[in-house]
């Protein structure tokens, strides 16, 4: 964790060594630290062999859909005829995550040098680093960095000394969740509303301005000087569970938790453990009751499913749930599920971009159907209902924000029907969340 | 059932090809794809996600299901959807009838939703341009109208305002909805959500009889359909043809419906002398006959550019044997109107629909030279010009026949006056500007004894001993394209509604 606590011994401290000191944050402080390495190292490679050793680490993308990071790197054009583009989607506004704001905040040389490398990887010269609105303080620290990596030669039109343009631009966000979504992300940047859009085309083929664009997550990049200067097998080897999973994943936990924060865990670290140890577990008196793993898109566990859960892809997928952006929202037995289902809808009915039928009306549907059950005057109907609607609402859409509003609903009433049930027959009346 | 497309096609399109219509919103061949709507879902074989069929290109041997469970079962969704926040108000709503959302209920739709007595969305009406109303409470954000005014018209006046349940279409705090172009965003919507303020409780869509015609307002030569009820052109809206005009036409054309029912309209042959006296047709033909076996010296014909092919055409063979300026004028504006965003479209300013037909029948732009060889002329035929601006003076001498659809003052001093159709009251043809001849066809009855004008020189040929009665536009049209070379080798039944290009000796290959 690094800030506010100290890292807890059963943490792997690679991208959070250096949470929580301030000194890390200038230049001269990150080169002290073994800054700006990796990237001389990559300047010396062809961009197709330092693909090549992310492809091998294994490492996979921590903006949620978890794609191998290296195979998505080779998608792009191997002859640079056009402009390349390389995104940092640092919009980080799923609910329950916000581990890319403390990369920025404590470690913002980490993220450009990761930026820079991947844009040698993909012979991208320029890359727009996306920043969510609301984060001030991150911004005012990314700036600083990139004036100062600038200053120093890191990055321009002589990047490191090796020849090579290398720029960094950072666009702020106007507060929209769905500008996170990659494509959304690309319009906005050109400065159209931030809507999805339709594949084909990838983003590889035309994604920002019509050019081969690739984007990745701050953790990502974040992750890949590490992979340069330690080796992808080093990298590799970082896996507690499945192969496919490796290196190591900062979890936002929020919630019902004694220390709530940012863990750093090696892929396959058992969800209980992240609770009940590095977290403290819920208060005393209180007991666990669900779990939402991977930020607020991701299907809900109950207890026994969030304490047997293995946290990687894998993992996760087996308990019928996704590790996301690996936002774990803990829930004691104090909360009123029905309550937190209706806030996660109302947040997506909020959020839609209001393209797909499905998702514009159907996000706010959910949401009034939710909102009469809490008021006592659902039936039981009602909960059909909802399933049937979260049906057309799933693999239907551009995006998978429509999918993303599904997921709680459809486990919340699967796992938690009694509690639906209790307001419908009258038994329990509307209560607020305590926390 | 199996199809056979060009690669690329989508399985919207190639589908439509086999003969079905998978129901779509977003999509519309005239503008970009947008895929939003996702009522086009339907189920591709090892796709293990529904396909949007109006983005989803055709592959080799791919096999696409469009009725199965899953796929009516998502567009029933889709349905019910956007029939939470619709008013149903169709009983006051222009575009009932011709509604897409009415439509597809219809085909596939449920009976009963099953959104409970929740309130519906509502937004005020409003006032988006001169012609424009936008009634958001029907909306179902398709954003057909925003693309149009953004990839066509290049006028970004248009846009979707707001995010989730709460968007709208909004409009430029600046601007009005006013581009030449603005109307056919109307015609776009699928639903009763954009209005025009002209057309606005007009009619009935189910009373409205449909006929192919082409847009007088300009030499762009737009396809057309003139809407009638009881004998009244209420609207002109678009017809596709991918060669003139796709499928759009402007503000402009909209308007020339006004005109076509106008009241003031000669009724009935009339001769010439102290006063003019209403006569039978035989009398009238009778007498033109007379002066057209009479003339003395040169004789010149004055003729509209709004007049079709076949009077054209006739008009000269009538004064074939005399000394003949044969003269057109024509309105121009001072400047184009273009859809930008589509090659080759705008509203001319050239404001007539056939001078190309004119000047490939050996009509001249040469009115004021014309005027004054008529003032020492023996005859002077007037083909539905209205002589304004010509001094009486200027016309003592010749005997003048006036074929006309109205009665200026001047045209007072002619032997004998001849009362013919308009265009939406006869079968006929214009070339326009890109030399393709275009039929029209007859939408209404002309006023009292008003005949094509096609007829009425047919028959005074006749009375010349040069001809047979003509009996239909077709006739006269096969007349001609036997002896202008121009015309060559066209037929009026091969010209179908999409027409052929002069000199091209075949139809357009479009499929009708
Ligand atoms: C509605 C929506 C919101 C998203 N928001 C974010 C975000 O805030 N940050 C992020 O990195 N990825 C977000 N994503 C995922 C991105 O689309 C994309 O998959 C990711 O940035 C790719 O980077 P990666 O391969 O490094 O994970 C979002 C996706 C969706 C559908
Ligand atoms: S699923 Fe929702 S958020 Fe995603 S593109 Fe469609 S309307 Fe927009
Ligand atoms: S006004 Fe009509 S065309 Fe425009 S988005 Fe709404 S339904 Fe579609
Ligand atoms: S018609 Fe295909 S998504 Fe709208």
């Amino acid at each position: 964790m690094g800030f506010p606590h100290k890292p807890h011994p059963k943490e792997t401290v690679v991208l959070s060594q250096y949470f929580g000191d301030a000194d890390a944050r200038s230049y001269a402080g990150w080169v002290q630290r073994g800054g700006y390495e990796a990237l001389k190292k990559s300047l010396a490679m062809t961009p197709v062999a330092v693909q090549d050793i992310v492809k091998a680490s294994g490492l996979r993308g921590r903006g949620g859909a978890g794609f191998p990071t290296g195979l998505k790197w080779s998608f792009m054009p191997k002859e640079r005829t056009r402009t390349h583009y390389l995104c940092c989607n640092a919009d980080e506004s799923e609910p329950g995550t916000f581990k890319d704001r403390e990369i920025m905040r404590w470690t913002p040389h980490a993220l450009i040098e990761g930026c820079a490398i991947a844009q040698h990887a993909i012979q991208a010269e320029i890359c727009y680093i996306y920043i969510r609105g609301e984060f001030t303080e991150p911004l005012r620290i990314m700036e600083k960095a990139i004036a100062e990596a600038y200053q120093n030669g890191v990055l321009g039109a002589n990047a490191m000394g090796s020849g090579k343009r290398i720029d960094q631009f950072i666009h702020r966000g106007a507060g929209a969740y769905i500008c996170g979504e990659e494509t959304a992300l690309m319009n906005s940047i050109e400065g159209k509303r931030g809507n999805p859009r339709i594949r084909p085309p990838f983003p590889a083929a035309a994604g920002v301005f019509g050019l081969p664009t690739t984007i990745n997550n701050v953790e990502t990049l974040a992750a890949v000087p590490h992979i340069i200067n330690r080796g992808a097998d080093w990298y590799k080897s970082l896996y507690l569970s499945n192969p496919k999973s490796t290196g190591t994943k900062l979890i936002s936990v929020s919630g019902h938790v004694q220390r709530p924060g940012n863990y750093e865990i090696t892929m396959g670290f058992p969800l209980k453990d992240l609770i009940y140890d590095l977290c403290g577990g819920v208060k005393p008196g209180r007991t666990l009751k669900a779990c939402i793993p991977g930020g607020s898109s991701v299907p809900i566990l109950n207890k026994e499913e969030s304490e047997s859960c293995i946290l990687d892809y894998e993992g996760t997928v087996a308990k019928g749930t996704m590790l996301g952006s690996g936002g774990a929202i803990v829930f004691d037995d104090t909360t009123d599920m029905v309550y937190q289902v209706m806030r996660l809808a109302k947040f997506y009915a909020h959020e839609s971009c209001a393209q797909c039928t499905q998702c514009r009306e159907g996000t706010a549907w959910t949401v009034r159907i939710l909102q009469r059950i809490l008021a006592g005057e659902g039936t039981i109907q009602d909960l059909d209902l909802l399933l049937d609607l979260a049906d057309q609402m799933t693999g239907k859409t551009i995006c998978v924000l429509s999918d993303s509003c599904a997921a709680p609903v459809v486990t919340g009433i699967k796992k938690f029907r009694g509690e639906f049930e209790a307001y419908i027959k009258g038994a329990r009346k509307p209560v607020m969340a305590t926390v | 059932m199996p199809v056979s497309v060009p690669k690329g096609t989508t399985i919207l399109e190639a589908a439509k090809q086999a003969g079905v219509l998978i129901p779509h919103y977003c999509y519309h061949p005239g503008l970009p794809i947008a895929g939003v709507c996702r009522m086009c879902l339907v189920e591709v074989e090892k796709q293990p996600k529904l396909q949007i069929s109006c983005a989803t290109t055709v592959a080799e041997g791919q096999v696409v299901n469009v009725f199965s469970d899953q796929a009516k079962k998502a567009r029933q969704g889709v349905l019910e959807f956007l029939l939470i926040n619709h008013p149903l108000d169709c009983p006051i709503c222009d575009q009932a009838g011709e509604c897409e959302l009415q439509d597809y209920v219809f085909q596939e739709g449920q009976a009963r939703t099953r959104y409970a007595d929740y309130a519906k969305r509502f937004n005020p009406v409003e006032d988006f341009g001169p012609d424009i109303l936008y009634v958001p409470n029907r909306c179902i954000l398709c954003t057909r109208c925003v693309r149009f005014m953004e990839h066509a018209a290049h006028d970004d006046v248009l846009n979707v305002s707001e995010r989730g349940d709460r968007a709208v279409i909004g409009i430029h705090p600046d601007k009005k909805l006013d581009h030449t172009w603005a109307g056919n965003v109307v015609d776009l919507c699928p639903v009763g959500s954009l209005l025009s303020k002209d057309f606005l409780h007009r009619a009935r869509a189910w009373e409205l009889d449909k006929t192919a015609s082409v847009c007088p307002g300009c030499s762009q030569g737009c396809n057309v359909n003139l809407d009638t009820r009881n004998n009244v052109v209420v609207r002109l809206r678009p017809r596709a043809n991918l060669e003139v005009n796709r499928y759009f036409m402007c503000d402009y054309g909209r308007g020339q419906y006004r005109w076509m029912n106008h009241g003031d309209r000669i009724e009935a042959p009339l001769l010439g002398g102290k006063d003019l006296t209403a006569v039978d047709w035989d009398h009238a033909l009778d007498r033109a006959v007379q002066l057209v076996k009479g003339i003395s010296g040169p004789a010149v014909t004055l003729v509209s550019p709004g007049a079709s092919n076949e009077a054209l055409y006739l008009a000269r063979q009538v004064l074939g044997n005399a000394r003949l300026q044969a003269a057109f004028r024509v309105h121009r504006e001072a400047g184009e109107w273009s859809l930008a965003g589509v090659p080759d479209l705008a509203l001319r300013a050239e404001r007539a629909p056939n001078v190309a037909g004119a000047l490939a029948l050996g009509y001249r732009e040469e009115f004021e030279a014309a005027i004054q060889t008529a003032a020492d002329a023996g005859l002077l035929l007037v083909l539905d010009d209205a002589l304004d601006g010509v001094a009486p003076e200027a016309l003592q001498t010749p005997n003048i026949i006036y074929l006309g659809t109205r009665l200026p003052e001047i045209a007072r001093r002619a032997r004998v006056v001849l009362p013919i159709a308009n265009v939406a009251e006869e079968d006929g043809t214009f070339v326009n500007r890109d030399r393709r001849v275009q039929r029209y066809f007859q939408a209404k009855a002309a006023p009292g004894m008003a005949r094509p004008a096609w007829w009425v020189l047919g028959e005074i040929l006749r009375g010349l001993g040069r001809g047979d009665t003509l009996s239909s536009a077709e006739e006269a049209f096969d007349l001609l394209a036997q002896s202008e070379p121009a015309f060559g080798g066209l037929s009026y039944a091969g010209l179908g509604v999409r027409g052929a290009v002069l000199g091209s000796r075949q139809p357009a290959g479009q499929p009708a």
